[in-house]
């Protein structure tokens, strides 16, 4: 991928294995996720699709340090993950910027808790910006930018402190369609500059295809990796491709394959609602006449 | 520079990219404005009047007959005031409510005229100011230092809080007595009523200030590598701020309150002392300076107040002056 240096990263792997994760509910100990072994290789885009409350945030979370498995073990770069920490930088769904500081004094923050100083810390900030066309905006606050541009000063932040991982959890849910796919694009390019990990949860298939390396689809709860999709196309990515043969039939597999979970998911709600009878789900085409 | 973030270009196909990126920056750049212009739009001045040809000096134009509509009604209303008065003394009205004691507006303002030289009334209200200042600024140490920690660490707010809780409803002024008994002297004691009435409402805001800061950002704060010093002072207490200021506002108020009746009580100097010792002395027109002179000091704090706040969260106001 990266190796046109000849070298690629030899940091930034990220390693789950045989994850599971369970919550308190009502007084009983459910489980989010189970079983999930996961991989990302140094340099690897990697994406996980799922349904809704399949446990796609909650594996996120385990490696930023947020939260601790109940089984398991997760580890970046073989050592135990112990807490969060600025090796592994985080781009949240909602915006995280910090409304009180300038879109430059946000990317720096990171890069002064490493007690960086001043003048070191603007220069490298103004690189940083500009690399993500923002320059412009370095003396604005966060409440007078769009969302896109919200979204792209929290990624820039979360790179400045040069971490070996970039954690992305449905980055761009919020933004409208046309944003969301330049969103996409810029990202490849800066993906394809740096050479670190990405672990991006997401809910949209084609997004999932376009950036990367390999999709992982989930199960609906508890979660588990229902499938292992690598995604051939070549890089650079271009808005092209996404009409390519190659593409469309990755598209019809993701899609077939969460909508079979999609329908599980809800199969199981409807039996949890306790409608009063007990709902076996055959195939799918029952479950449709149902619905 | 040591970089953090190998940063390489991949050979011309990596430039490309990048200006494929710069580009793609221009069209989404380009679908802020409108986004902008709609959030200006939402604080502008009162729109101008209807049938006037746009531009700016319409614009303009329209912008002073709103503003000098709006002095000529503040003007009226004073004036009213000022007659109620005025006709009230004037003709000595006396059914149920009297004025018959009430000095005229003109016996006031003569005697404000002589008053103003003075030192005796000077050092009044220098020793006001004194004891407000230190009573509040005590007050505000104090309160948002507890209020942040007691807001981060539920071990020590739940160590705080029920005596605190007990101690709450008692108004200030019911502190007089016991004030003047715990403290060495008259200064103290009242600068300790003024500090009780502007203590709690500050911690309680900054407490709730603090519960109100969105966890995203202390995850995101973590996550770029804060530690819990960073976190206090950099996050939590920016995040708090806005609910800080509000507690400053209202603690402000309060501690007036509470001077004014512990100076009435204890007194020695002071305008709340002033203003009751004219009583006393059946010099009823300083009644009136007292009460005008706590006004505009009162307003003079509570204006200091909203400035600091201007100044101290000037992101609060950066939304509406958008590219100039
Ligand atoms: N702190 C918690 N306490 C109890 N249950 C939780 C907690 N966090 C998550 N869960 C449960 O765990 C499951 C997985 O949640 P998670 O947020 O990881 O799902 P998700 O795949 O990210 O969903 P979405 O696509 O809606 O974001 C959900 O059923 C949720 O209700
Ligand atoms: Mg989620």
């Amino acid at each position: 991928m990266m190796a046109s240096d000849g070298k690629g990263p030899a940091r930034g792997h990220i390693d789950l294995r045989d994850i599971r994760v369970s919550f308190m509910q009502n007084g009983a100990a459910l489980d989010a996720v189970s079983g999930v072994t996961l991989d990302v290789e140094p340099g690897e885009f990697v994406s996980v699709v799922g349904p809704s409350g399949c446990g796609k945030s909650t594996l996120l979370n385990i490696v930023a340090g947020f939260l601790k498995p109940s089984a398991g073990k997760a580890m970046v770069d073989g050592k135990p993950i112990d807490g969060p920490g600025s090796e592994r930088g985080v781009v949240f769904q909602q915006y995280s910027l910090f409304p009180w500081l300038k879109v430059r004094e946000n990317v720096e923050f990171g890069l002064r808790m490493q007690g960086m100083g001043r003048a070191e810390r603007e220069s490298k900030a103004r690189t940083l910006l500009g690399l993500a066309g923002l320059l412009s905006f370095e003396n604005h606050y966060p409440d007078q930018l769009s969302g896109g541009m919200k979204q792209r000063v929290g990624i820039v932040r979360a790179l400045a402190t040069g971490p070996q991982v970039l954690l992305m959890d449905e980055p761009f849910g919020a933004l409208d369609a046309q944003t969301r796919v330049v969103m996409q694009e810029i990202l490849t390019n800066m993906w394809q500059q740096l050479r670190l990990s990405v672990l991006f949860i997401t809910h949209d298939i084609e997004e999932s295809i376009f950036l990367s390396d390999k999709v992982y689809v989930m199960t609906a709860r508890p979660g588990r990796i229902k499938a292992e999709i690598p995604i051939p196309l070549p890089r650079p990515r271009t808005p092209e491709m996404t009409a390519s043969p190659t593409f469309m039939a990755l598209h019809r597999q993701l899609k077939a394959l969460i909508r079979e979970e999609s329908l599980a998911a809800m199969g199981g709600e409807l039996r949890d609602g306790g409608l009063g009878q007990d709902w076996h789900l055959g195939s799918q085409d029952d479950v449709r006449a149902v619905l | 520079m040591a970089s953090a973030i190998p940063m390489r270009a991949v050979g011309p196909q990596a430039d490309a990219a990048t200006a494929r990126t710069a580009e793609l920056h221009k069209v989404e750049e380009g679908m802020n404005p409108p986004l902008l212009i709609k959030r200006r739009d939402l604080h502008r001045a009162p729109p101008t009047p209807a049938g006037l040809p746009p531009g700016t000096g319409a614009r303009l134009l329209g912008l002073l007959r709103a503003q000098l509509g709006s002095l000529a009604l503040s003007v009226l209303s004073i004036a009213l005031l000022l007659g109620f008065w005025y006709l009230g003394t004037e003709y000595r009205w006396d059914f149920y409510i009297r004025f018959t004691n009430v000095p005229s507006p003109g016996e006031v303002f003569t005697e404000l005229m002589g008053l103003v030289g003075s030192t005796q009334f000077q050092t009044n209200i220098g020793t006001s100011v004194g004891r407000i200042l230190s009573g509040f600024c005590i007050a505000t140490a104090l309160g948002v230092v507890l209020g942040l920690l007691c807001g981060r660490y539920a071990v020590l707010k739940g160590l705080l809080f029920p005596a605190l809780e007990v101690l709450r409803p008692i108004p200030a002024i019911a502190w007089v007595p016991i004030s003047i008994m715990l403290w060495p002297s008259t200064e103290t004691s009242i600068i300790f009523i003024t500090f009780i009435g502007a203590f709690f409402p500050i911690l309680l805001n900054t407490l709730h200030g603090v519960a109100s800061v969105d966890p995203v950002l202390i995850r995101a704060a973590r996550c770029l590598g804060a530690g819990e010093l960073a976190l206090l002072v950099r996050v939590i207490l920016p995040g708090a701020l806005p609910h800080i200021f509000t507690g400053l506002a209202v603690g402000m108020g309060v501690a007036w309150v509470s001077l004014i009746a512990a100076e009435m009580i204890s007194g020695q100097f002071g305008v709340g002392y002033f203003t009751w010792e004219a009583y006393s002395l059946i010099e009823y027109p300083h009644i009136v300076i007292g009460m005008l002179v706590i006004g505009v000091l009162g307003l003079l704090c509570s204006g200091g107040i909203r400035l600091l706040a201007r100044l101290a969260m000037p992101w609060q106001r950066a939304g509406h002056k958008e590219n100039g």
